[in-house]
Protein backbone atom coordinates (compact mmCIF):
# COMPACT_ATOMS: atom_id res chain seq x y z
CA UNK A 1 0.00 0.00 0.00
CA UNK A 2 1.33 3.20 -0.92
CA UNK A 3 0.73 6.48 1.24
CA UNK A 4 -1.71 7.89 -1.02
CA UNK A 5 -4.37 5.28 -0.17
CA UNK A 6 -4.23 5.80 3.05
CA UNK A 7 -4.26 8.95 3.32
CA UNK A 8 -7.76 10.75 3.51
CA UNK A 9 -8.56 12.51 0.02
CA UNK A 10 -9.40 15.98 2.09
CA UNK A 11 -5.70 15.77 2.89
CA UNK A 12 -4.13 17.27 0.22
CA UNK A 13 -0.86 19.09 -0.22
CA UNK A 14 -1.12 22.10 2.15
CA UNK A 15 -2.81 20.53 5.00
CA UNK A 16 -1.29 20.60 8.59
CA UNK A 17 -0.47 17.42 10.08
CA UNK A 18 -0.66 17.01 13.62
CA UNK A 19 0.95 13.44 13.47
CA UNK A 20 2.96 11.63 10.78
CA UNK A 21 4.45 8.57 11.24
CA UNK A 22 6.46 6.52 8.37
CA UNK A 23 6.64 2.64 8.63
CA UNK A 24 6.22 2.58 12.34
CA UNK A 25 6.96 -1.05 14.38
CA UNK A 26 6.79 -1.57 17.64
CA UNK A 27 7.51 -4.98 19.68
CA UNK A 28 6.29 -6.04 23.35
CA UNK A 29 9.73 -8.21 23.77
CA UNK A 30 9.47 -10.22 20.58
CA UNK A 31 5.49 -10.07 19.84
CA UNK A 32 5.34 -7.32 17.07
CA UNK A 33 2.42 -5.17 18.13
CA UNK A 34 2.51 -2.53 15.13
CA UNK A 35 3.55 -2.92 11.55
CA UNK A 36 4.70 -0.53 9.32
CA UNK A 37 2.37 2.10 10.34
CA UNK A 38 2.72 5.10 8.04
CA UNK A 39 -0.31 7.58 8.42
CA UNK A 40 -0.81 11.56 8.56
CA UNK A 41 -3.00 12.97 11.73
CA UNK A 42 -4.75 16.27 10.02
CA UNK A 43 -4.24 18.86 13.08
CA UNK A 44 -7.29 20.67 15.09
CA UNK A 45 -9.85 17.59 14.21
CA UNK A 46 -10.90 14.67 16.31
CA UNK A 47 -9.58 11.19 14.54
CA UNK A 48 -10.71 7.98 15.67
CA UNK A 49 -8.31 4.10 15.77
CA UNK A 50 -10.64 1.75 15.53
CA UNK A 51 -10.54 -1.80 15.32
CA UNK A 52 -11.26 -5.38 17.36
CA UNK A 53 -9.03 -6.25 20.53
CA UNK A 54 -5.28 -6.59 20.11
CA UNK A 55 -5.09 -4.81 17.19
CA UNK A 56 -2.51 -2.07 18.35
CA UNK A 57 -5.39 1.16 18.91
CA UNK A 58 -3.87 1.26 22.25
CA UNK A 59 -0.49 0.90 21.32
CA UNK A 60 -0.11 3.03 18.98
CA UNK A 61 -1.69 5.80 20.68
CA UNK A 62 0.82 5.27 23.23
CA UNK A 63 3.03 6.01 21.12
CA UNK A 64 2.56 9.44 20.15
CA UNK A 65 3.84 10.39 23.77
CA UNK A 66 6.40 7.34 24.27
CA UNK A 67 4.53 6.83 26.95
CA UNK A 68 4.74 3.09 25.80
CA UNK A 69 8.47 3.16 26.89
CA UNK A 70 7.49 3.03 30.74
CA UNK A 71 5.74 -0.49 29.91
CA UNK A 72 8.10 -2.96 30.03
CA UNK A 73 10.23 -3.83 27.10
CA UNK A 74 9.33 -2.50 23.91
CA UNK A 75 10.96 -1.99 20.41
CA UNK A 76 10.05 1.32 18.62
CA UNK A 77 11.57 1.32 15.17
CA UNK A 78 10.40 4.48 12.57
CA UNK A 79 9.19 7.87 12.41
CA UNK A 80 6.97 10.21 14.54
CA UNK A 81 6.90 13.21 13.94
CA UNK A 82 4.19 16.00 15.71
CA UNK A 83 3.92 19.16 14.41
CA UNK A 84 6.61 18.44 12.35
CA UNK A 85 9.28 17.34 14.49
CA UNK A 86 10.55 13.84 15.17
CA UNK A 87 10.21 13.03 18.77
CA UNK A 88 12.98 10.85 18.53
CA UNK A 89 15.34 13.07 18.14
CA UNK A 90 18.03 13.59 20.63
CA UNK A 91 16.79 17.00 21.75
CA UNK A 92 13.53 15.55 22.74
CA UNK A 93 12.76 16.14 26.14
CA UNK A 94 10.25 12.91 27.21
CA UNK A 95 8.64 15.51 29.86
CA UNK A 96 8.22 18.52 27.64
CA UNK A 97 6.85 15.86 25.29
CA UNK A 98 4.25 14.42 27.08
CA UNK A 99 3.50 17.79 29.07
CA UNK A 100 2.00 19.15 25.50
CA UNK A 101 0.73 15.57 24.53
CA UNK A 102 -2.04 14.71 26.66
CA UNK A 103 -3.64 11.20 27.70
CA UNK A 104 -7.34 10.56 29.07
CA UNK A 105 -7.43 6.83 29.80
CA UNK A 106 -10.39 4.33 29.96
CA UNK A 107 -11.15 4.44 33.46
CA UNK A 108 -11.20 7.98 34.67
CA UNK A 109 -8.21 8.27 37.05
CA UNK A 110 -8.16 11.60 38.91
CA UNK A 111 -5.37 12.01 41.23
CA UNK A 112 -6.34 10.88 44.74
CA UNK A 113 -6.18 14.77 45.81
CA UNK A 114 -8.96 17.49 46.21
CA UNK A 115 -10.32 18.61 42.47
CA UNK A 116 -8.44 21.81 42.99
CA UNK A 117 -5.16 19.95 43.41
CA UNK A 118 -5.88 17.72 40.63
CA UNK A 119 -6.64 20.50 37.93
CA UNK A 120 -3.27 22.39 38.91
CA UNK A 121 -1.26 19.45 39.72
CA UNK A 122 0.29 19.53 35.84
CA UNK A 123 1.11 23.28 36.50
CA UNK A 124 2.99 22.40 39.97
CA UNK A 125 5.13 19.94 38.26
CA UNK A 126 6.11 22.23 35.77
CA UNK A 127 6.38 25.30 37.72
CA UNK A 128 9.69 26.76 38.58
CA UNK A 129 8.86 30.18 38.37
CA UNK A 130 6.30 30.14 41.36
CA UNK A 131 3.56 30.39 40.07
CA UNK A 132 0.77 33.00 42.35
CA UNK A 133 -1.66 31.49 43.91
CA UNK A 134 -3.87 33.70 41.93
CA UNK A 135 -2.72 32.23 38.57
CA UNK A 136 -3.50 28.88 39.90
CA UNK A 137 -7.18 29.70 40.56
CA UNK A 138 -7.36 31.29 37.17
CA UNK A 139 -5.90 28.36 35.84
CA UNK A 140 -8.52 26.05 37.03
CA UNK A 141 -11.56 28.20 36.39
CA UNK A 142 -10.27 28.54 33.06
CA UNK A 143 -9.89 24.58 32.92
CA UNK A 144 -13.13 23.57 34.58
CA UNK A 145 -14.91 26.56 32.68
CA UNK A 146 -13.64 24.69 29.38
CA UNK A 147 -14.76 21.58 30.50
CA UNK A 148 -17.60 22.56 31.36
CA UNK A 149 -17.77 21.50 35.44
CA UNK A 150 -16.99 25.19 36.91
CA UNK A 151 -20.60 25.79 37.76
CA UNK A 152 -21.18 22.25 39.18
CA UNK A 153 -17.85 22.28 40.82
CA UNK A 154 -16.80 25.87 41.82
CA UNK A 155 -18.40 25.38 45.76
CA UNK A 156 -16.70 21.71 45.44
CA UNK A 157 -13.08 22.39 44.55
CA UNK A 158 -11.64 21.54 47.93
CA UNK A 159 -13.38 18.01 47.79
CA UNK A 160 -11.98 14.56 46.85
CA UNK A 161 -11.86 13.98 43.34
CA UNK A 162 -12.10 10.62 43.71
CA UNK A 163 -15.85 11.15 45.01
CA UNK A 164 -17.03 12.77 42.19
CA UNK A 165 -19.46 10.46 39.46
CA UNK A 166 -17.38 9.17 36.58
CA UNK A 167 -18.51 11.78 34.26
CA UNK A 168 -17.34 14.41 36.12
CA UNK A 169 -14.20 12.41 36.73
CA UNK A 170 -13.54 11.91 33.32
CA UNK A 171 -14.23 15.88 32.63
CA UNK A 172 -11.93 15.94 34.90
CA UNK A 173 -9.26 14.24 33.96
CA UNK A 174 -9.46 16.16 30.47
CA UNK A 175 -9.17 19.45 32.64
CA UNK A 176 -6.26 18.34 34.15
CA UNK A 177 -3.94 18.78 30.95
CA UNK A 178 -5.34 21.79 29.54
CA UNK A 179 -3.27 24.21 31.67
CA UNK A 180 -0.41 22.64 30.52
CA UNK A 181 -1.84 23.98 27.05
CA UNK A 182 -1.28 20.57 24.95
CA UNK A 183 -1.17 19.96 21.24
CA UNK A 184 -2.92 16.82 20.97
CA UNK A 185 -4.74 15.22 23.19
CA UNK A 186 -4.56 11.36 23.03
CA UNK A 187 -8.16 10.02 24.49
CA UNK A 188 -8.11 5.81 25.23
CA UNK A 189 -11.60 5.01 25.26
CA UNK A 190 -12.71 7.71 27.07
CA UNK A 191 -16.31 6.82 27.38
CA UNK A 192 -15.86 3.35 27.74
CA UNK A 193 -16.71 3.50 31.59
CA UNK A 194 -18.88 6.37 31.09
CA UNK A 195 -23.39 5.83 31.09
CA UNK A 196 -25.15 6.94 27.60
CA UNK A 197 -25.29 10.62 29.21
CA UNK A 198 -21.89 11.02 30.33
CA UNK A 199 -20.59 9.80 26.90
CA UNK A 200 -22.34 12.23 25.31
CA UNK A 201 -21.27 14.76 27.30
CA UNK A 202 -17.71 13.87 26.55
CA UNK A 203 -18.06 13.65 23.07
CA UNK A 204 -19.75 17.26 23.25
CA UNK A 205 -16.88 18.58 25.10
CA UNK A 206 -14.28 17.02 22.40
CA UNK A 207 -16.20 18.82 20.16
CA UNK A 208 -15.50 22.07 22.08
CA UNK A 209 -12.06 21.40 22.17
CA UNK A 210 -11.37 20.31 18.62
CA UNK A 211 -10.13 23.07 16.37
CA UNK A 212 -7.81 23.95 19.27
CA UNK A 213 -6.77 20.42 20.05
CA UNK A 214 -6.00 17.75 18.09
CA UNK A 215 -7.79 14.89 18.98
CA UNK A 216 -7.27 11.40 18.97
CA UNK A 217 -9.41 9.05 20.27
CA UNK A 218 -9.44 5.19 20.79
CA UNK A 219 -12.69 3.72 20.91
CA UNK A 220 -14.52 0.09 20.74
CA UNK A 221 -17.87 1.42 19.79
CA UNK A 222 -18.22 2.02 16.11
CA UNK A 223 -21.39 4.60 16.70
CA UNK A 224 -19.01 6.66 18.48
CA UNK A 225 -16.30 7.02 15.85
CA UNK A 226 -18.71 7.43 13.20
CA UNK A 227 -20.84 10.40 15.28
CA UNK A 228 -18.04 11.87 16.70
CA UNK A 229 -14.58 11.91 14.45
CA UNK A 230 -13.65 13.88 11.50
CA UNK A 231 -11.43 11.11 10.33
CA UNK A 232 -11.42 7.50 10.84
CA UNK A 233 -8.57 4.96 11.11
CA UNK A 234 -9.21 1.46 10.88
CA UNK A 235 -6.42 -1.35 12.19
CA UNK A 236 -5.65 -4.89 12.21
CA UNK A 237 -3.35 -7.42 13.60
CA UNK A 238 -0.95 -4.49 13.91
CA UNK A 239 -1.79 -2.95 10.68
CA UNK A 240 -3.08 0.31 9.56
CA UNK A 241 -5.73 -1.11 6.95
CA UNK A 242 -7.82 1.95 6.12
CA UNK A 243 -7.73 5.68 6.97
CA UNK A 244 -10.12 8.28 5.61
CA UNK A 245 -12.78 10.23 6.07
CA UNK A 246 -15.18 9.08 8.78
CA UNK A 247 -18.19 9.22 6.67
CA UNK A 248 -16.33 7.48 3.52
CA UNK A 249 -15.21 4.65 5.86
CA UNK A 250 -18.66 4.00 7.08
CA UNK A 251 -20.15 4.38 3.71
CA UNK A 252 -18.00 3.66 0.92
CA UNK A 253 -15.08 1.29 2.82
CA UNK A 254 -12.66 0.27 0.36
CA UNK A 255 -11.72 -2.57 1.80
CA UNK A 256 -12.96 -5.60 1.90
CA UNK A 257 -11.88 -6.34 5.71
CA UNK A 258 -13.04 -3.07 7.11
CA UNK A 259 -16.18 -3.56 4.98
CA UNK A 260 -17.06 -6.65 6.99
CA UNK A 261 -15.58 -4.91 10.61
CA UNK A 262 -17.97 -1.85 10.57
CA UNK A 263 -20.60 -4.21 9.14
CA UNK A 264 -19.82 -6.49 12.52
CA UNK A 265 -19.33 -9.66 11.17
CA UNK A 266 -16.24 -10.13 13.81
CA UNK A 267 -14.21 -7.96 16.08
CA UNK B 1 -53.05 -22.81 32.88
CA UNK B 2 -52.57 -23.95 36.10
CA UNK B 3 -49.77 -26.87 36.40
CA UNK B 4 -51.65 -29.56 38.46
CA UNK B 5 -50.18 -29.48 42.05
CA UNK B 6 -48.49 -33.19 41.27
CA UNK B 7 -46.39 -32.23 38.93
CA UNK B 8 -44.69 -29.28 41.18
CA UNK B 9 -44.45 -31.55 44.09
CA UNK B 10 -41.08 -32.34 43.84
CA UNK B 11 -39.27 -29.15 42.33
CA UNK B 12 -36.76 -27.73 44.14
CA UNK B 13 -36.65 -29.70 46.94
CA UNK B 14 -33.87 -31.31 48.94
CA UNK B 15 -32.28 -34.51 47.65
CA UNK B 16 -30.18 -36.95 49.55
CA UNK B 17 -27.05 -36.36 47.84
CA UNK B 18 -27.98 -32.18 48.36
CA UNK B 19 -28.51 -32.85 52.02
CA UNK B 20 -24.91 -34.81 52.28
CA UNK B 21 -23.43 -31.82 50.46
CA UNK B 22 -25.09 -29.44 52.81
CA UNK B 23 -23.74 -31.52 56.20
CA UNK B 24 -19.98 -31.80 54.21
CA UNK B 25 -20.20 -28.04 54.30
CA UNK B 26 -20.85 -27.52 57.83
CA UNK B 27 -18.05 -30.19 58.73
CA UNK B 28 -16.00 -27.68 56.41
CA UNK B 29 -16.88 -24.57 57.72
CA UNK B 30 -16.56 -25.48 61.66
CA UNK B 31 -13.23 -27.07 60.67
CA UNK B 32 -11.77 -23.90 59.37
CA UNK B 33 -13.67 -22.41 62.43
CA UNK B 34 -11.98 -24.38 64.82
CA UNK B 35 -8.64 -23.96 63.46
CA UNK B 36 -8.98 -19.95 63.38
CA UNK B 37 -10.35 -20.06 67.07
CA UNK B 38 -7.08 -22.21 67.67
CA UNK B 39 -4.66 -19.02 67.18
CA UNK B 40 -6.57 -17.17 69.62
CA UNK B 41 -6.17 -19.86 72.48
CA UNK B 42 -2.69 -20.05 72.69
CA UNK B 43 -2.45 -16.24 72.87
CA UNK B 44 -4.68 -15.95 76.06
CA UNK B 45 -3.25 -19.08 77.32
CA UNK B 46 0.24 -17.40 76.98
CA UNK B 47 -0.85 -13.93 78.65
CA UNK B 48 -2.99 -14.96 81.12
CA UNK B 49 -0.47 -17.50 82.28
CA UNK B 50 2.42 -14.84 81.84
CA UNK B 51 0.51 -12.12 84.09
CA UNK B 52 -0.55 -14.54 86.72
CA UNK B 53 2.61 -15.87 87.13
CA UNK B 54 4.23 -12.01 87.18
CA UNK B 55 1.57 -10.57 89.21
CA UNK B 56 3.79 -10.34 92.84
CA UNK B 57 6.71 -8.52 90.83
CA UNK B 58 4.61 -6.80 88.66
CA UNK B 59 4.35 -2.44 89.96
CA UNK B 60 6.14 0.58 88.19
CA UNK B 61 8.96 0.19 90.62
CA UNK B 62 9.71 -2.92 88.51
CA UNK B 63 9.95 -1.21 85.58
CA UNK B 64 12.04 1.61 87.18
CA UNK B 65 14.99 0.04 89.00
CA UNK B 66 18.47 -1.12 88.48
CA UNK B 67 18.30 -5.22 89.43
CA UNK B 68 20.34 -5.47 92.44
CA UNK B 69 21.78 -8.24 94.80
CA UNK B 70 22.73 -10.62 91.54
CA UNK B 71 19.57 -9.68 89.80
CA UNK B 72 17.26 -11.66 92.48
CA UNK B 73 16.04 -8.17 93.47
CA UNK B 74 15.05 -4.98 92.19
CA UNK B 75 13.18 -3.90 88.79
CA UNK B 76 14.34 -3.95 84.86
CA UNK B 77 15.31 -0.72 83.99
CA UNK B 78 18.31 -1.19 82.70
CA UNK B 79 17.53 -4.12 80.57
CA UNK B 80 14.33 -1.86 79.82
CA UNK B 81 16.27 0.67 78.64
CA UNK B 82 18.80 -0.99 76.78
CA UNK B 83 16.17 -2.62 74.78
CA UNK B 84 14.53 0.97 73.39
CA UNK B 85 18.18 1.99 72.62
CA UNK B 86 18.88 -0.87 70.85
CA UNK B 87 15.21 -1.01 68.73
CA UNK B 88 15.20 2.99 67.70
CA UNK B 89 18.16 3.27 66.70
CA UNK B 90 18.36 -0.13 64.61
CA UNK B 91 15.46 1.66 63.25
CA UNK B 92 16.86 4.70 62.80
CA UNK B 93 19.46 2.66 60.36
CA UNK B 94 17.11 0.10 58.76
CA UNK B 95 14.04 2.26 58.10
CA UNK B 96 15.48 4.95 55.78
CA UNK B 97 17.76 2.55 53.72
CA UNK B 98 14.90 -0.24 53.62
CA UNK B 99 12.27 2.35 52.46
CA UNK B 100 14.79 4.06 49.79
CA UNK B 101 15.78 1.07 48.54
CA UNK B 102 12.41 -0.24 48.26
CA UNK B 103 11.26 2.24 46.74
CA UNK B 104 14.39 2.64 43.93
CA UNK B 105 13.09 -1.10 43.27
CA UNK B 106 9.73 -0.74 42.94
CA UNK B 107 9.79 2.29 41.37
CA UNK B 108 12.56 3.30 39.45
CA UNK B 109 14.63 -0.51 39.02
CA UNK B 110 14.39 -2.17 35.16
CA UNK B 111 13.91 -5.88 35.33
CA UNK B 112 17.49 -6.44 34.47
CA UNK B 113 20.47 -8.40 36.41
CA UNK B 114 21.29 -6.06 38.48
CA UNK B 115 17.70 -6.07 39.77
CA UNK B 116 16.76 -9.37 39.93
CA UNK B 117 20.29 -9.56 41.90
CA UNK B 118 18.96 -7.16 44.01
CA UNK B 119 15.84 -8.77 44.58
CA UNK B 120 17.24 -12.37 45.31
CA UNK B 121 19.60 -10.91 48.03
CA UNK B 122 16.97 -9.47 49.81
CA UNK B 123 14.88 -12.44 49.99
CA UNK B 124 18.17 -14.69 51.02
CA UNK B 125 18.98 -12.49 53.69
CA UNK B 126 15.70 -12.39 54.85
CA UNK B 127 15.68 -15.79 55.30
CA UNK B 128 19.62 -15.73 56.99
CA UNK B 129 19.21 -16.92 60.83
CA UNK B 130 19.75 -14.14 63.43
CA UNK B 131 22.53 -16.58 65.28
CA UNK B 132 24.60 -15.86 61.45
CA UNK B 133 23.95 -12.39 61.59
CA UNK B 134 25.25 -12.36 65.12
CA UNK B 135 28.08 -13.79 64.16
CA UNK B 136 28.51 -11.41 61.07
CA UNK B 137 27.95 -8.71 63.62
CA UNK B 138 30.57 -9.51 65.78
CA UNK B 139 32.95 -10.35 62.68
CA UNK B 140 31.94 -7.14 60.55
CA UNK B 141 30.68 -4.23 63.41
CA UNK B 142 32.45 -5.40 66.58
CA UNK B 143 36.18 -6.26 65.70
CA UNK B 144 36.88 -4.56 61.86
CA UNK B 145 34.96 -1.64 62.19
CA UNK B 146 36.55 -1.52 66.09
CA UNK B 147 32.92 -0.64 67.47
CA UNK B 148 33.69 -3.02 70.14
CA UNK B 149 30.94 -4.48 72.17
CA UNK B 150 28.93 -1.23 72.02
CA UNK B 151 24.55 -0.48 71.13
CA UNK B 152 26.21 0.99 68.18
CA UNK B 153 27.34 -2.54 66.88
CA UNK B 154 24.41 -4.44 68.21
CA UNK B 155 21.80 -1.81 66.69
CA UNK B 156 23.71 -2.13 63.66
CA UNK B 157 23.37 -5.91 63.41
CA UNK B 158 19.83 -5.68 64.08
CA UNK B 159 19.27 -3.35 61.32
CA UNK B 160 21.19 -5.59 59.13
CA UNK B 161 18.61 -8.43 59.81
CA UNK B 162 15.18 -5.99 59.57
CA UNK B 163 16.09 -4.47 56.49
CA UNK B 164 14.64 -7.06 53.81
CA UNK B 165 12.01 -7.52 55.19
CA UNK B 166 11.34 -3.93 55.57
CA UNK B 167 12.39 -3.61 51.93
CA UNK B 168 10.10 -6.42 51.17
CA UNK B 169 6.81 -4.71 53.23
CA UNK B 170 7.52 -1.66 51.74
CA UNK B 171 7.78 -2.67 48.27
CA UNK B 172 4.08 -4.10 48.84
CA UNK B 173 2.63 -1.10 49.88
CA UNK B 174 4.06 0.50 46.57
CA UNK B 175 3.06 -1.47 44.73
CA UNK B 176 -0.63 -1.73 46.29
CA UNK B 177 -1.05 2.12 44.80
CA UNK B 178 -3.02 1.86 41.64
CA UNK B 179 -1.26 2.05 38.51
CA UNK B 180 -3.73 4.23 37.16
CA UNK B 181 -2.54 7.09 39.39
CA UNK B 182 1.36 6.63 38.40
CA UNK B 183 -0.02 6.84 34.20
CA UNK B 184 -2.23 10.12 35.01
CA UNK B 185 1.16 11.71 36.34
CA UNK B 186 3.57 10.41 33.60
CA UNK B 187 1.13 11.70 31.12
CA UNK B 188 1.22 15.37 32.25
CA UNK B 189 4.65 14.57 32.24
CA UNK B 190 6.15 14.53 35.83
CA UNK B 191 9.17 12.75 36.58
CA UNK B 192 9.12 9.78 38.65
CA UNK B 193 10.44 11.28 41.64
CA UNK B 194 7.48 14.12 41.43
CA UNK B 195 5.14 10.83 41.41
CA UNK B 196 7.15 9.09 44.10
CA UNK B 197 6.81 12.68 46.20
CA UNK B 198 3.20 13.56 45.60
CA UNK B 199 0.58 10.49 44.96
CA UNK B 200 3.02 7.36 45.60
CA UNK B 201 4.27 7.90 49.18
CA UNK B 202 1.48 9.35 50.56
CA UNK B 203 -0.72 6.73 49.65
CA UNK B 204 1.66 3.94 50.63
CA UNK B 205 2.85 5.83 53.89
CA UNK B 206 0.67 4.44 56.51
CA UNK B 207 1.32 0.66 54.92
CA UNK B 208 5.21 1.43 54.76
CA UNK B 209 4.62 2.57 58.44
CA UNK B 210 2.70 -0.68 59.74
CA UNK B 211 5.84 -2.65 58.15
CA UNK B 212 8.61 -0.70 59.79
CA UNK B 213 6.37 -0.64 63.20
CA UNK B 214 6.07 -4.42 63.34
CA UNK B 215 9.92 -4.94 63.10
CA UNK B 216 10.01 -3.47 66.71
CA UNK B 217 8.72 -6.56 67.95
CA UNK B 218 11.28 -8.45 66.36
CA UNK B 219 14.04 -6.40 66.91
CA UNK B 220 13.12 -6.22 70.47
CA UNK B 221 12.73 -10.10 70.86
CA UNK B 222 16.11 -11.32 69.65
CA UNK B 223 18.67 -12.10 71.85
CA UNK B 224 21.12 -13.95 69.38
CA UNK B 225 22.38 -10.69 67.27
CA UNK B 226 23.15 -8.70 70.72
CA UNK B 227 24.77 -11.09 72.62
CA UNK B 228 27.71 -10.89 71.08
CA UNK B 229 27.59 -7.33 69.74
CA UNK B 230 26.46 -5.64 72.66
CA UNK B 231 24.71 -6.88 75.61
CA UNK B 232 25.91 -7.53 78.54
CA UNK B 233 24.64 -9.88 81.83
CA UNK B 234 24.35 -6.72 84.14
CA UNK B 235 24.68 -3.38 84.05
CA UNK B 236 24.12 -0.24 86.36
CA UNK B 237 22.67 3.08 84.80
CA UNK B 238 21.29 6.00 86.58
CA UNK B 239 17.76 5.36 87.29
CA UNK B 240 15.17 7.75 86.15
CA UNK B 241 17.34 9.16 83.43
CA UNK B 242 16.20 7.98 80.21
CA UNK B 243 19.85 9.55 78.39
CA UNK B 244 21.54 7.03 80.86
CA UNK B 245 23.29 4.70 77.73
CA UNK B 246 25.92 6.22 75.34
CA UNK B 247 25.95 4.95 71.87
CA UNK B 248 29.79 3.49 72.30
CA UNK B 249 28.17 2.07 75.66
CA UNK B 250 27.29 -1.59 76.30
CA UNK B 251 24.01 -2.16 77.82
CA UNK B 252 21.19 -4.83 78.80
CA UNK B 253 18.31 -5.36 77.27
CA UNK B 254 14.66 -7.51 78.04
CA UNK B 255 15.61 -10.25 75.94
CA UNK B 256 19.08 -11.46 76.55
CA UNK B 257 18.03 -10.55 80.40
CA UNK B 258 15.43 -12.98 80.26
CA UNK B 259 17.47 -15.47 78.69
CA UNK B 260 20.22 -14.93 82.17
CA UNK B 261 17.66 -15.28 84.52
CA UNK B 262 16.09 -17.97 83.63
CA UNK B 263 19.23 -20.16 82.70
CA UNK B 264 22.25 -18.42 84.70
CA UNK B 265 21.14 -16.73 88.35
CA UNK B 266 19.98 -19.27 90.68
CA UNK B 267 17.47 -18.43 93.66
CA UNK B 268 15.96 -15.75 91.55
CA UNK B 269 12.24 -14.91 92.13
CA UNK B 270 9.67 -17.56 90.83
CA UNK B 271 7.98 -14.94 89.15
CA UNK B 272 10.68 -12.90 87.70
CA UNK B 273 11.07 -14.24 84.13
CA UNK B 274 7.50 -14.09 84.23
CA UNK B 275 7.68 -10.53 84.62
CA UNK B 276 10.15 -9.77 82.32
CA UNK B 277 8.58 -11.56 79.63
CA UNK B 278 5.15 -9.87 80.23
CA UNK B 279 7.41 -6.38 80.11
CA UNK B 280 8.87 -7.80 77.30
CA UNK B 281 5.44 -8.43 75.56
CA UNK B 282 3.72 -5.37 77.07
CA UNK B 283 6.42 -3.23 75.47
CA UNK B 284 5.90 -5.25 71.67
CA UNK B 285 1.62 -5.08 71.91
CA UNK B 286 1.84 -1.60 73.28
CA UNK B 287 3.84 -0.87 70.05
CA UNK B 288 1.73 -3.03 67.62
CA UNK B 289 -1.39 -1.45 69.02
CA UNK B 290 0.16 2.44 68.20
CA UNK B 291 0.76 1.04 64.93
CA UNK B 292 -2.79 -0.27 64.47
CA UNK B 293 -4.36 2.87 65.47
CA UNK B 294 -1.96 5.28 63.66
CA UNK B 295 -2.37 3.25 60.46
CA UNK B 296 -6.50 3.11 60.86
CA UNK B 297 -5.88 6.86 61.03
CA UNK B 298 -3.54 7.46 57.92
CA UNK B 299 -6.21 4.78 56.17
CA UNK B 300 -9.70 6.97 57.32
CA UNK B 301 -7.87 9.67 55.71
CA UNK B 302 -7.19 7.96 52.15
CA UNK B 303 -10.09 7.91 49.47
CA UNK B 304 -10.10 6.04 46.26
Amino acid sequence: MTTDTLTPSSAAAGVDYGITTRDLNLWYAKFQALKGITVNIQKGIITSLIGPSGCGKTTLLRCFNRVNERYGYVTTKGEIKLLGKNIYDEDVSLIELRKSVGMVFQRPNPLPLSVYENVVFGLRIHDDKGLKKSDRDDAVEKALTEVGLWNDLKDRLDEKAITLQLEQQQKLCIARLLPLKPEIILMDEPCSALDVSGTRAIEELMFALKGRYTIVIVTHNMAQARRSSDECIFMLMGELVEHSRTTDLFITPKNRKTAEYIEGRYG
Amino acid sequence: MSVPASSTAGLFTETPFIRKKRRTERLAQCLFGAMALAMVIPLLLILGYLVFKAAPLLSWDFLTTNPTNGMRKGGIWSALLGTVYLVVISLCISAPIGVLAAVYLNEYAKDNWFTRIVNLSVVNLAGVPSIVHALFGLGAFVLFARLDRSILAASLTLAIMTMPVIIASTKEALASVPVSFREACWNVGATRWQTIKAIVLPNSISGILTGVILQVSRTAGETAPIMFTGAVFYRNIPEGNVFAYGIKDQCMALSMHLYTVTTQVTNAPEALPYAIAVTLLGTVLLVNATAIVFRVWLRNRKKW
